[in-house]
């Protein structure tokens, strides 16, 4: 199917009609709206097609499956490109109520587009080296837009991230050129293929981990995660949002594909690892962001550690446990980004997100107090909410799979995440204070935070149907003999 | 081959662990040099055995070098040269701003 193309297309053309007009940054703002409407609205197209018709392979150009460049949606993947969608609108929309003019002077708009174009390819790619390209482009992206800075913290920031993820990428192209040695290919569902007849004990655990702590690093897992919190609070609101939904999942996401392809059924000990790892992220994660007095910082923690409830359950391999994980994921993509854009709020109105100077905004800014309450009590998890939702779905895969313990620490931990954005919630809104707001709030980001909100209510409350979807979504990933025979027997 | 791969590692991993930013760079550097040549190294070495199909024949003779590895060194060197290039820029900006390229005086402020 053609369309495939069309989320990657989208944002690499945007950003070319963009750098047509550099010194024009109303229009470049405009075209990156409307270049983000566009993805979201092929990222549907693309969906609607693999909701009715099953799994969409693209051969480029005609090449057959092992030989050419393969781009494979299946559900998950359709899935998450809408959410990229919906973040790309969300941050492109941000960007009308103003960008620092030196940092759009040095192209902050085409680099979004470019950072989207990375996640989709990274998202839609069926050979484990073109992810390992995709993943460059992102990073590039990410780079530039993390080094646009001036200052000590925001600099140090910088080069930390730069460091630890270009180690990362040497760790996953060593994994892809032993990958390559053991199995003569590299397209995913030709080394699915032959993977089973060459595994050795041996090649297996080496594989499996140099494959998860490249992952691992870029998710951010314990004990792989000290750069995110150190890194992800100093770039301006926007950027952060994009960076906190958008490339941990990718991380993620990678993981998902290299464990349902290669290591199903594989060593129980690589299970016993991942899943030792992801409890750890997320004790370590909470506690420390019960321990933060910024409110970016506490998010990043946040962060780390709910990355820990998916890849708990994508380590249990069940359907249940994967279809909650996808939830969560997706949950997960628009509650954080949007928890990024408030703080953006926060940044234009008293110029500060320390907890200690907050106060008052529920008195001062009833509306955008509103919006943001969303957010903030989904990601703690209080029903009807989509996090109490995706919680539940993750605690029963747990107790499916027998995974008493685990699901005992998933509660643990969602009581952490309570008390973390309860205490968010009463000190920065709730509490009375006499601060006086320095700045307005910005039209533009709360239209964007609103939007952000309504979605988590939309997914709150289409749970069911979205539930059958992730719950389709996992078989699909499970069963990798189908898999294989799509990807490799079809030429469009 | 295999050991000089090796040596790359370990010299651009010691490189990374030393508190200058220019020795970091140049671990980086290496680090992605030995993951090049392990990919070659790995891909099985030929000698002399160019995968061209010769003007008068029809199919490629069997020992010839697998032409994939190559490809995808190439495409590991660009974008490892790229991101050098960056890193070294970074460093600039880094030393200019601070006036310092000890990583662990970066961040504190003066």
């Amino acid at each position: 199917m053609r369309a495939l193309v069309l989320p990657i297309l989208v944002p690499m053309g945007t950003a070319a009609v963009m750098l047509l007009a550099p010194r024009r940054p109303a229009m470049q703002r405009l075209l990156g709206f409307i270049g983000a409407v566009i993805m979201l609205a092929s990222a549907m197209a693309v969906f609607s097609h693999v909701n009715g018709e099953g799994m969409q392979v693209l051969q480029i150009s005609g090449w057959p499956a092992p030989f050419g460049i393969t781009l494979v949606a299946d559900l998950l993947t359709a899935l998450l490109l809408i959410a990229v969608g919906i973040v790309a609108v969300a941050v492109t929309g941000a960007a009308f109520a103003g960008v620092d003019p030196r940092r759009e002077a040095f192209g902050y708009h085409p680099l979004i587009q470019i950072l989207l174009m990375g996640v989709s390819g990274a998202f839609l790619t069926g050979d484990f080296f073109n992810l390992y390209v995709w993943f460059e482009v992102m990073l590039v992206a990410s780079f530039v837009l993390m080094g646009l800075h001036r200052n000590r913290a925001q600099l140090e920031a910088a080069y930390k991230y730069v460091t630890i993820n270009l180690i990362a990428s040497s760790i996953f192209l060593t994994a892809l050129g032993l990958l390559y040695g053991i199995t003569g290919t590299l397209n995913m569902a030709d080394v699915a293929r032959i993977w089973p007849a060459v595994r050795t004990t041996g090649m297996d655990a080496v594989l499996a981990v140099l494959f998860v702590i490249a992952f691992s690093i870029k998710a951010g897992l314990f004990p792989l995660f000290f750069w995110l919190p150190a890194s992800y609070h100093t770039p301006p609101a926007a950027v952060g949002a994009v960076f906190a939904g958008l490339l941990t999942k990718v991380g993620v996401y990678a993981l998902v594909r290299i464990f349902t392809l290669l290591f199903q059924g594989g060593p129980p000990a690589l299970a016993t690892m991942l899943l030792v790892m992801s409890a750890a992220t997320m004790v370590v994660g909470l506690i420390a962001a019960l321990r933060e007095q910024d409110f970016r910082r506490v998010l990043s923690f946040n962060l780390v550690g709910h990355i820990g409830y998916t890849t708990a359950s994508l380590a249990l391999l069940t359907p249940a446990a994967l279809s909650g994980a996808i939830f969560y994921v997706l949950h997960h993509i628009v509650v954080i980004t949007n928890l990024f854009l408030v703080s953006g709020v926060l940044l234009r109105l008293r110029r500060t997100t320390d907890m200690r100077a907050l106060g008052g905004l529920y008195r001062g800014q009833p509306a955008f107090a509103l919006v943001a309450m969303v957010p903030i009590f989904s990601l703690a998890g209080v029903p009807p909410l989509s996090g109490f939702l995706g919680k539940l779905a993750i605690l029963e895969g747990a107790f499916d799979a027998r995974a008493y313990w685990l699901g005992g620490i998933v509660l643990f931990v969602g009581l952490l995440t309570l008390l973390s954005m309860g205490r968010t919630w009463a000190d920065a809104f709730w509490r009375p204070s006499d601060e006086a707001d320095q700045g307005t709030a910005g039209r533009p980001l709360i239209f964007a935070i609103t939007g952000l909100s309504a979605v988590t209510l939309a997914i709150s409350a289409m749970a069911g149907p979205l539930f059958d979807l992730t719950w389709r979504a996992a078989q699909q990933l499970l069963d990798r003999d189908a898999y294989i025979r799509i990807v490799l027997g079809s030429v469009s | 081959m295999a050991l000089a791969s090796g040596t790359l590692y370990a010299a651009g991993i010691y490189l990374m662990l030393r508190r200058r930013l220019a020795q970091l760079i140049i671990g980086l550097g290496l680090l992605s040099n030995g993951t090049n040549l392990l990919i070659f190294t790995a891909g099985g070495l030929t000698r002399a055995q160019p995968p061209v199909i010769p003007p008068d024949a029809t199919h490629l003779a069997p020992p010839y070098a697998d032409p994939v590895p190559q490809a995808l060194v190439l495409t590991a060197i660009v974008i490892g040269f790229g991101l050098l290039a960056f890193s070294l820029v970074l460093a600039h900006r880094v030393h200019a701003t601070t006036g310092t390229d000890d990583v662990d005086e970066v961040g504190r402020e003066p």
